[in-house]
């Protein structure tokens, strides 16, 4: 980009180098006890003259994304061609800065369960909580300190529970569910106290509801009770855990294993058994692969020999590495650009959504500082 | 004491785009202990040019070579602000760092080669992040519809 502006000052940078070195770039080293190769060099003046300036044309043509699994709680994606520091950028942004509403204040009348009023508080805050996707994200907004809570940043819920004999319970039963009323408290005995507009933004089933009716959040004998009432404010999880969008966001990088030379019968065998299932495949050696010389395969016809089938899979535990029939045979790797993200969602939005937010978050960040730099006094 | 909440159905003027609760200042409650001490206020000082401004050019710069201090910034940006200002063939050296854990800053030192400057390759910086975004938003969701049309067909 720059290149063209002066001439004079900045050297021709050409040099394109061979696919190859490129793979060879773009492979962490997997060996039997170290990784090697593990930082980007892909930067302007790294190669003498190869240009690795900042492209966005380049970036558009190289960037992929490919999707694996896309349920609303869980999604599993690859994205390809970006540098580590920005795929970890979207990943910290998922869990820390993406808001979701959690139980901030609990306002606690009566507790004479056994459990304390503030573990029980602990136990509620983290249970995570769904509702109306338009209310969430675009009707609440963020609680200001000091203030009084209104309907457009605070949600009210209410937990009362009283547990009772059941006078009804069969005589021999020893289940305290059976024998009592309420003996366990459950995240869907939580009841929503729709306040002003969240009538109109998060009724039916867009109410708010715990997003796992069946986490148990304390227990009960006949005259203790529960009274206690909830505000819920919007948050981020660098504040709290409790307010992270998501149970995971992860990726690890793409796993590479090449074999360069073949592996054949009972060693393909225990060489498919070094890996998770489905990652080696056994193939007959055909009879154009055994006639060509130099192969390997002359004279083996019809023998197994080990094929990848799909390295996606493989969990790079090295196994193979550690038998000295495979030592020198197989070499294993990672794509450094090739990231494949698990998101895994708590509820309140879709896993897939979750990503394009960090994305337009990170993008919002760089805006906002860009307006200061242009205002900064030099 | 009953419920202690009033509910009001007006304020529409806050948006999300301002800071969560938990980065907001403390509430004027503690009044009392920002009297007590008046040099308190002394440390603030610095950032006293602009409202709201979170970057500032720290003591020693000269236009090729600077450092710049964020403030409630860390790894995030950090690092890929680091990485995309490498990119720029006009800088020479650029990193960052959080200079102690238990401040939320984050310092980013950029040295050009003449005939651009450090604030400029800051900004492009900034800029080719945004543009960066773009392209990963738009690649995502065509490979977001690409996956729902093919299972859609599977499934038909």
């Amino acid at each position: 980009m720059g290149s063209s502006k002066k001439q004079t000052a900045v050297p021709v940078r050409t040099k394109v180098p061979s696919p190859e070195e490129v793979e060879k770039r773009n492979t962490v080293h997997i060996n039997a006890e170290t990784v090697t190769n593990v930082t980007s060099t892909d930067f302007p003046g790294f190669y003498p003259g190869e240009d690795h300036s900042w492209d966005i044309e380049k970036f558009r043509e190289s960037v992929r994304v490919v999707f694996h699994q896309n349920d609303p709680y869980e999604a599993q994606f690859s994205l390809i061609g970006v540098d580590a520091s920005i795929a970890n950028a979207f990943r910290r942004i998922m869990i820390a800065d993406i808001p979701t509403l959690a139980i901030e204040d609990i306002f606690m009348w009566n507790n004479t369960s056994v459990i304390q009023d503030e573990v029980l508080g602990h136990r509620l805050g983290l249970i995570p909580f769904t509702g109306g996707k338009e209310g969430l994200h675009n009707f609440l907004k963020w609680y200001k300190k000091g203030e009084t809570p209104c309907d457009y940043n605070t949600v009210e819920l209410e937990l009362k529970v009283k547990c009772e004999n059941n006078e009804s319970a069969p005589a021999d039963s020893k289940d305290p569910k059976e024998l009592y009323h309420n003996a366990h408290v459950y995240a869907k005995d939580i009841k929503f106290v729709p306040k002003g507009r969240q009538a109109k933004y998060f009724s039916g089933e867009n109410a708010i509801r715990p997003t796992n009716p069946d986490i148990l959040v304390a227990k009960m004998r006949p005259g203790q009770e529960i009274d206690l009432t909830m505000h819920m404010h919007k948050g981020v999880g660098s504040d709290h855990a409790k307010f992270s969008p998501v149970a995971t966001a992860s990726y690890r990088l793409m796993p590479t294993i090449t074999i360069l030379e073949p592996i054949l019968g009972r060693d393909a065998e225990k060489f498919q058994k070094c890996f998770p299932e489905g990652v080696i495949g056994l193939e007959k050696v055909t009879k154009e692969e055994a006639k060509k010389k130099g192969s390997g395969y002359e004279g083996h016809e019809g023998e197994l020999k080990a094929v990848v089938l799909d390295a996606m899979r493989d969990t790079v535990s090295r196994e193979c590495l550690r038998h000295d029939e495979f030592k020198d045979k197989v070499k294993l790797g990672r794509r450094r650009d090739h990231f494949i993200y698990l998101v895994e969602s708590t509820g309140q939005w879709e896993s897939d959504a979750i990503f394009l937010e960090s994305i337009a978050h990170l993008k919002e960040k760089a805006k906002r500082f860009e307006k200061q730099v242009v205002n900064m006094v030099q | 004491m009953g419920k202690i909440t009033k509910f009001g159905d007006e304020g529409e003027e806050v948006t999300m785009k301002e800071t969560p609760t938990s980065h907001q200042p403390e509430a004027q409650d503690d009044v009392s202990m920002a009297d007590a001490g008046e040099e308190g206020e002394e440390g603030d000082e610095e950032y006293e040019e602009g409202e709201g401004t979170k970057v500032r050019l720290l003591p020693g710069s000269t236009p090729t070579a600077a450092s710049f201090e964020f403030l409630d910034e860390n790894h995030t940006l950090g690092n890929a602000l680091r990485y995309v200002i490498m990119k720029n063939p006009d800088v020479e050296f650029c990193a960052y760092a959080i200079p102690h854990p238990s401040e939320a800053k984050m310092n980013v030192r950029i040295q050009t080669y003449e005939g651009t400057t450090a604030v400029e390759a800051l900004r492009k910086g900034l800029r080719d992040i945004q543009d960066l975004c773009d392209v990963v938003s738009d690649k995502f969701l065509e490979a977001r519809k690409d996956f729902t049309d093919k299972k859609a067909a599977a499934s038909a």
